[in-house]
């Protein structure tokens, strides 16, 4: 088994993880976005690895070109990311009301200044 | 040699990735994440993704660190250093889950190979079909606009409620339609520095680029997408620089709504004329006497409807961010 071959997954798998881990295990909201920032990535990552095909070219047609590679990934992901900063900025929209009621970010004060209510 | 520099790429990327973990305080870590960004973006190249790269080098390396920025300057770049008595449970549950997928990646066709499922059923019809069906070379474009545009469609929506859900959450009731900054002007420095001069000068090269990335996406990478999205960065470039009210008065913010809402009624209307002509949803060949001219037509206007819907979006959510700013300040 060629381990070149698997690397790609190998690193989404890892990315994934590595933002799996700062969206649970940090209490700052904005970090937490951060890090599903990072996971989403990963999956684009993931996406256009798979579309990748070995000595192919970018899928603009030319002359004397026999391989191109997948051109649906790259259709997937190039809206995927821009929705997913319109996403993203609804999250941070929403995490600068949370400050303005709460004056902090973090999850463990809010949950402190919600259980004293 | 591509494949040094795909393994290269992908361990910086995952280094990057280990930093931010491991760094605490915002703003390092916006930095990182604008590095990331970067980084994600040159390996889409190396991956022939070109359409792709375009986009997260403007979005990923540049909109998304630049708005993470705005909320990290009303809400302060400390991080604060949880000690939970839990702190194993994530460690372990992410192992467990990462250790899983890395098994499930064993059943994956190799990296590369033509004749891997994904790379079957409806693709190679896209690129053999491309040039006598759709008649632009460019078939990332093709199968955005054309043979998948109900979804591009979805997505040109979704991008759209995002923009109102932004409006509602940060603008308050009495404020909607203005975006009027009540500091008189946030930029007291120097107007003559160097990052004014040269930046000025940039601007209108970058709306410039933006149009060509948006009517020469048909034969390059580029598209509605992309060019909206480097359309707004010139806007809101000249709004760091001179403050909101200058960029305000440029475009004010009704404008900006309208035109987001129009964006995505041209590109809906373009289906509805099809329908009217007698074919499918989004089926261009009624809009000309020739299908492949119709092709042609169709996709120019909806790329058109997608860049107007993406640019106003962006262009209206720094105006929420940096207006809400400015209130929280005074």
């Amino acid at each position: 088994m060629d381990i070149l071959s698997y690397f790609n997954y190998w690193v989404v798998m890892a990315l994934m993880m590595l933002g799996f881990y700062i969206v649970i295990a940090r209490g700052n909201l904005v970090k937490k976005l951060i890090g599903l920032n990072i996971f989403q990535t990963s999956v684009f990552i993931l996406y256009i690895s798979a579309g990748n095909v070995y000595d192919g070219a970018a899928p603009i047609l030319a002359e004397g070109v026999e391989a191109y590679s997948n051109p649906l990934p790259h259709v997937l992901i190039l809206t995927a990311i821009v929705v997913g900063i319109a996403t993203t900025s609804v999250g941070l929209a929403l995490v600068m009301r949370i400050y303005e009621s709460y004056g902090t970010v973090e999850e463990s004060e809010i949950l402190e200044q919600d259980e004293a209510c | 040699m591509e494949i040094f520099v795909d393994v290269v790429l992908l361990s910086m990327l995952v280094a990057t990735a280990v930093a931010l973990i491991l760094v605490r305080g915002l703003m390092a870590s916006i930095m990182l994440t604008s590095i990331y960004g970067l980084l994600s973006a040159s390996f889409f190249v190396t991956m022939d993704a070109v359409d792709v790269a375009f986009t997260e080098a403007a979005v990923g390396a540049g909109v998304a660190p630049l708005l993470l920025l705005m909320t990290v300057a009303l809400v302060g770049r400390r991080e604060e250093r949880t000690v939970s008595r839990h702190a194993l449970v994530p460690l372990l549950l992410v192992t467990m889950t990462g250790a899983l997928l890395i098994v499930g990646t064993l059943d994956m066709p190799p990296f590369g190979s033509a004749d891997a499922p994904a790379n079957q059923h409806v693709s190679p019809r896209y690129l053999q079909h491309t040039e006598a069906e759709i008649g632009i070379p460019n078939v990332v474009t093709a199968v955005l606009a054309s043979y998948r545009a109900y979804d591009t469609l979805g997505e040109a929506l979704v991008i759209f409620t995002a923009g109102v859900a932004v409006i509602l959450i940060l603008v308050p009731g009495d404020g909607r339609g203005t975006a009027q900054a009540t500091l008189p002007d946030p930029i007291s420095g120097d107007r003559q520095g160097i990052v004014h001069v040269v930046s000025k000068i940039l601007i209108p090269f970058v709306l410039l680029f933006a149009l060509y990335v948006q009517f020469h996406g048909d034969y390059g990478p580029g598209g509605g997408f992309q060019a909206g999205v480097i359309f707004a960065s010139a806007f809101i470039l000249y709004g760091l620089l001179c403050g909101l009210p200058a960029v305000v008065r440029v475009i004010p913010p009704t404008v900006v709504e309208v035109l987001a809402a129009l964006g995505v009624l041209l590109y809906a209307v373009t289906g509805v004329l099809s329908l009217l002509g007698g074919k499918n949803f989004l089926d261009y060949s009624v809009l000309a006497s020739d299908p492949v001219t119709g092709q042609h037509i169709g996709i120019i206007v909806i790329e058109l409807g997608v860049g107007i819907c993406v640019a106003s979006v962006i262009i209206r959510i720094y105006y929420a961010f940096a207006a809400h700013l400015d209130r929280q300040r005074v």
